[in-house]
């Protein structure tokens, strides 16, 4: 359903954040991908949907090559490509309702949008997006009065809103305590499943990638060294990617005592 | 403990300026000029205790504010200046909204920005009162050479703020308006009014106490309102008039001051 070929990234001052990448995500999949800081992760996701220009190679989304698309075209093909962000970059100014609306503007006219006169049909999705995220009582409450965890939810709401194929999603538990973590990543996994929905997700936690994804792509100096299933890293894979470490710890399965609290939404 | 092992070291904060010789000859070079600038101002003291008994007069002249004799001159110079505050202010700002934007380096493209940085620039270098003589002689005297003058100042006040507030707005919140797809209309309306609106009506209400302070200045050279007023009863010495005016401005000044205080305390 995506394909990356030879995508490349060089930024203007030198730099070779991507070389070359070749990639092939089949729908519903959902993909970890990993790496230091600076391997490239967050400049793979935005070339996708061209938030960075890349400097060579294409992306397809179903068939369509994204590319060169031209600037209205761009925007049509990013309503189809949900992000959900590590700082949440939630409009806080903005109460939860117009933060989840907001992920309709592909869709809605300049004066609606400014209005705030959506159709109704959005606001009762975005009820039930947040009903499905536990946040309904909060539409009214502005962005910056939730918790971590809440506006991570707001912002998945936001994400899914749009109706996408695809879900970039950029370190979005970097912010987030390790139990809130672990449900928020749920959550994504969970909503991706149901509506059969790709997601890429740049993640340093990996563990928690490893607990809940079904592919883990490993990204180094923009290059991928890893793409294979979460439980064959093995501590020399990990080498490869991050460097010399005692990894024994890392790649433990801890899976257990996470399925008792299934489903416990905070 | 450790003081003990190791001998201790001395830490002194680092000069700002490294070089030695360097940082001593600013310093005494700068004390140098400083003692003959001032030197340079040739005062004359016998002079200065004759005015301070001038002066004295002057101020006691204006102990006894008169607000009533020219009541009606009054009462038309501040209506005169309140419109003139009024619409230059609400007219600047509509004016400023596009130009900061077109201002700010993060979301214009560069034509645009230079254009809208040196409207800025030039509204910026002007001062009102070389504006208002200029505006005066092309409009003829009266108020709506204040008004256009004041509306001028207005844009390149608030242009040049908002533009700088745009530039320090959250990069993130904006970027995610723009991967919804959002047009750049709904992106700046989503992506960056939000953060910006109350600084926006801050300085707006910032810029209307300093327009009504310069709708007091602008009479002097004709520009019409309060200044007007001010002006004529100077030439009459009427100072007791001329004092109730001054009083009168001074409180509004105040007032408005505190309205826009409590305006923006409550906008956070």
């Amino acid at each position: 359903m995506l394909h990356l070929n030879k995508l490349t990234k060089q930024y203007a001052t030198g730099d070779m954040a991507l070389k070359s990448v070749e990639l092939e995500i089949p729908k519903g999949q959902v993909v970890a991908l990993i790496g230091p800081s600076g391997a490239g992760k967050s400049t793979l996701i935005r070339c996708i949907n061209r938030l960075v220009e890349p400097t060579s190679g294409s992306v397809t989304l179903n068939g369509k090559e994204l590319t060169k698309l031209g600037s209205s075209a761009l925007r049509q093909a990013r309503r189809r490509m949900g992000m959900i962000f590590q700082e949440y970059a939630l409009v806080e100014r903005l109460t939860v309702m117009e933060n989840v609306l907001s992920g309709r503007l592909g869709y809605v006219g300049f004066w609606r949008s400014f209005l705030r006169k959506y159709p109704q049909s959005d606001v009762d999705e975005a009820f039930r997006l947040l009903e499905r995220v536990g946040l309904d009582h909060m539409a009214d409450k502005r962005a910056d009065e939730l918790s971590g965890g809440q506006r991570q939810r707001v912002g998945i709401a936001r994400a899914l809103i749009q109706d996408p194929e695809l879900l970039l999603v950029d370190e979005p538990t970097a912010s987030l305590d390790p139990k809130t973590s672990r449900q928020i990543m749920r959550l994504i996994c969970e909503l991706c499943a149901e509506r059969d929905l790709a997601a890429i997700i740049n993640i340093h936690d990996v563990a928690l990638a490893q607990m809940f994804v079904q592919r883990v792509i490993g990204l180094r100096f923009g290059e991928i060294v890893y793409d294979g299933p979460p439980d064959q890293l093995k501590p020399e894979t990990l080498t490869e990617i991050y460097g010399e470490e005692d990894w024994e710890a890392t790649i433990e399965t801890i899976n257990e005592d996470d399925e008792a609290e299934q489903g416990g939404v905070a | 403990m450790s003081t003990s092992m190791t001998a201790s070291r001395k830490w002194r904060k680092p000069p700002m300026i490294k070089n030695s010789l360097m940082r001593w000859v600013l310093i005494f070079g700068c004390l140098i000029y400083l003692a003959l600038a001032f030197g340079s101002f040739d005062v004359k003291w016998a002079r200065v205790y004759e005015g301070l008994d001038r002066g004295w007069q002057f101020i006691l002249a204006f102990a006894k504010p008169d607000f009533l004799s020219r009541k009606s001159d009054i009462i038309d110079g501040m209506t005169e200046s309140a419109i003139m505050t009024i619409t230059s202010t609400a007219c600047g700002i509509l004016i400023s909204i596009p130009i900061g934007l077109g201002a700010a380096r993060n979301i214009a493209p560069l034509p645009v920005y230079l254009v809208c940085r040196g409207i800025i620039a030039i509204s910026r270098a002007l001062h009102e009162i070389i504006v208002a003589i200029i505006l005066v002689a092309i409009f003829g005297f009266g108020p709506f050479a204040g008004f256009v003058t004041l509306s001028f100042a207005t844009i390149g006040f608030l242009a040049k703020l908002l533009a700088e507030d745009i530039e320090d707005t959250d990069r993130s919140q904006a970027e995610a308006i723009k991967a919804t797809g959002a047009s750049w209309w709904q992106w700046v309306t989503y992506g960056i009014q939000p953060q910006v609106m109350p600084r926006l009506i801050g300085l707006s209400m910032y810029r209307l106490d300093i327009n009504f302070r310069e709708s007091a200045i602008l009479g002097l050279v004709g520009a019409g309102g309060i200044g007007a007023t001010l002006n004529t009863a100077f030439d009459r010495y009427e100072f007791d008039t001329a004092s109730a005016i001054i009083i009168m401005i001074i409180v509004i000044v105040m007032l408005l001051e505190y309205l826009s205080g409590i305006i923006r305390a409550r906008l956070q």
